[in-house]
């Protein structure tokens, strides 16, 4: 009966109603418009919405995260530029059928396909989720801790172009969540003496920092680049073609809800082991994969978007993020005073079941607004970005003032802004960063619960973990999954074959 | 773990002072609790910035045996001059943000950069960051809630005359 109340407050609350679809519209464009991506508007958004209540912020974002992750197909089709990574898939295919004058087509079948992967990512949520979380309940801290590592590993490992860097950067994350009086003991950790340190650097500044004002300044480089004016015809795509392709999707929509699941994994890692499930099991494609081929757009477009609904599964039961834009929105529930985790399941059960009526909305919302008002949307994506990075640097110098109207949180925005800026050019991740600030306290506050359980003995932490079924399991994937990356794996297989 | 991409201009620079700096917050982290127990405030940090001094001597090494890459400079594709530009743009918002006021301030930083950056005429900018700020404004003032700094605008006087024309209109 509470679920059902909990289901129906966005449904029957007019201002919620509107500002999931605001979002959901809002998302489509900043999705699309290259440079903008959905994590840099959701960590704007976090100092703009902390003084709300929290249904009407959480509306917001998840509006904005679920249009702007198909947004982000819109440009790859058009223009051949992905509007957000999770699109890099969708332009394999998608920018050669615009080439050949169907960019309508591909455009009316990847939203209805991205609509069907939503609709399957949230049914899994709202199924598995509780029981999850149920669960969840008996984890120990150790296996907190290896859940946090395991997050950090997977996103550091699969986000960059080496293991060194990703994990590099996951630890220099977990060091700057670390900065400041830890709450524990009232040690001053990384604070060098200074007062501004003491409560710690402020998340949502080297937020907007690393993804908004780093984001803009990598986009100076292209600013000149001229936008390619398409056609649109037809839109909405037959029921046959969505039929045939209905298998498929259903294949790659649950690849993408375990792809999202995964702490640290995203829709982009989804939607392209999606294309490659795709090109292996599709024998036959009407027109070869590279060169247009609808199975290329199905692909991608359900497993990114069928991946909202996976991260949300350990934001909501674990406290941790499935990807960087559940990882802000962790922050933000924090900022709101709630604590994500198995704990809120059991005592706001209300909160998790308004998540998915706010998700099911917003995904209603996308196939509506995607099917529609496509020819004005072109012309606002041709918009050129040397008006618009301008107005996304003073949104996100706003946005860091917002916070706690300090000019202090303008410096640090700088501060990491170029820091983040020069850690892209040189090939880092800055996913692992956030991800590693956002988990930070996880894991040092379980670390040193297990250890001192364990009286301070790595012996018996270990005799522990390989006692509990679940720890072990735990354990042996972050051996594994680190082991995998590196070269000593390889070595492994090839004695194996010689 | 190694890529085969040729080293950037100014990558070794970078991924030394990234050693360095892990080494000096290695140093940082040991000052914490030093090695008392495994429980202590300090053994997260030390580990956590022992795997970056690892990571940062891996990443170096690699660096060091990558060749330069061909025709790339540090002023053409590293730092070049829109992203200097933009970099002192922002410091100089937030310098003068306080005196100025959020109003003029992001008007001028708005027109200065699109003016600079899409090189068209001082007008359209001025158009341009007229509109948009005022748009910014209105949204973050009244939807959000945002208060900025008013500056030398008599932000209270405007917002007090705005409410009193609607309240005349509705009596």
């Amino acid at each position: 009966m509470e679920a059902i109340h909990a289901l129906l407050i966005p449904i029957l609350n007019l201002d919620l109603l509107a500002l999931i679809a605001i979002g959901t519209f809002a998302g489509i464009y900043v999705g699309a418009i290259p440079g903008l991506s959905v994590t840099m508007a959701v960590s704007i958004l976090i100092s703009f919405t902390f003084s709300w209540e929290v249904y009407p912020a959480l509306a917001l974002m998840i509006g904005i995260y679920m249009g702007g992750v198909y947004g982000g197909s819109r440009t790859a089709i058009l223009l051949n530029i992905p509007g957000a990574p999770a699109a890099i898939a969708t332009a394999l295919d998608g920018y050669p059928m615009a080439q050949k004058g169907m960019a309508g087509e591909a455009i009316g079948i990847v939203t209805v396909v991205s609509f069907i992967g939503g609709f399957i990512g949230i049914f899994a949520l709202a199924l598995f989720a509780p029981l999850l979380a149920d669960f969840a309940i008996s984890f120990q801290p150790r296996d907190y801790m290896f859940l946090a590592l395991l997050g950090i590993l997977l996103v550091g490992s699969l986000s960059g172009e080496s293991l060194a860097k990703g994990i590099f950067a996951g630890a220099l994350g977990i060091g700057l969540g670390a900065v400041g009086m830890d709450p524990l003991t009232f040690t001053e950790r990384f604070t060098f003496g200074t007062d501004a340190l003491r409560a710690g650097v402020s998340f949502v500044a080297v937020m907007i920092g690393m993804f908004g004002i780093s984001e803009g300044l990598m986009q100076l480089h292209t600013i000149n680049t001229p936008a390619i004016k398409q056609k649109i015809g037809r839109i909405v795509p037959s029921w046959a073609l969505v039929r045939k392709h209905l298998p498929l999707g259903l294949q790659t929509s649950t690849i993408g809800t375990v792809i999202g699941a995964l702490p640290g994994t995203g829709g982009d890692i989804a939607a392209l082991m999606a294309y490659d499930h795709a090109t292996r099991v599709t024998k036959n494609p009407e027109v070869p994969f590279g060169e247009g081929a609808i199975e290329g757009l199905v692909a991608p477009e359900t497993a990114n978007n069928a991946a909202v609904g996976g991260a949300f599964i350990p934001m909501l039961t674990l406290g941790i993020p499935g990807d960087s834009v559940t990882a802000i929105m962790i922050g933000a529930l924090f900022i709101h005073g709630l604590n994500p985790g198995p704990m809120l399941m059991v005592e706001q059960p209300d909160m998790f079941w308004f998540i998915v009526s706010a998700l099911t909305l917003a995904n209603f919302f996308m196939l509506a607004f995607g099917l529609t008002g496509i020819k004005a949307f072109v012309k606002i994506v041709e918009m050129p970005r040397s008006v618009l990075l301008p107005v996304i640097l003073l949104l996100s110098i706003v946005g860091a003032y917002a916070v706690s109207n300090s000019l202090n949180d303008v410096y640090w925005m700088l501060g990491f802004g170029v820091f983040g800026y020069f850690l892209k050019a040189y090939g880092y991740p800055l996913g692992p960063v956030i991800l590693g600030i956002i988990l930070s306290r996880l894991l040092d506050d379980n670390w040193r619960r297990a250890i001192i359980s364990d009286q301070e003995s790595l012996w018996m932490l270990l005799k522990g973990t390989l006692s509990s079924p679940l720890s072990l399991v735990l354990f042996v994937s972050v051996i594994l999954i680190f082991i995998s990356k590196t070269p000593l794996w390889g070595m492994m297989f090839r004695k194996r074959a010689a | 773990m190694q890529t085969n991409q040729p080293r950037r201009p100014g990558e070794l620079v970078f991924n030394i002072a990234m050693v360095a700096g892990s080494l000096f917050l290695l140093w940082s982290a040991y000052g914490i609790s030093g090695f008392e127990a495994l429980s202590t405030p300090g053994a997260i940090p030390m580990v956590t910035t022992a795997i970056m001094v690892l990571c940062g001597g891996l990443i170096l090494r690699d660096t060091l045996r990558k060749g330069p890459v061909e025709g790339e400079t540090i002023a053409k594709d590293i730092l070049p001059m829109p992203v200097i530009v933009t970099i002192a743009a922002i410091a100089a918002y937030a310098l003068v943000l306080k005196p100025l006021g959020f109003l003029p301030t992001s008007f001028l930083f708005l027109t200065v950069l699109v003016r600079y950056l899409s090189g068209g005429s001082t007008l359209r900018a001025a158009v341009i960051s007229l509109v948009t700020v005022a748009v910014i404004y209105l949204l973050f003032r009244i939807v959000f809630t945002v208060l900025m700094p008013p500056g030398i605008v008599p932000e209270g006087e405007i917002i007090a005359w705005f409410k009193s024309l609607f309240a005349g209109k509705g009596n």
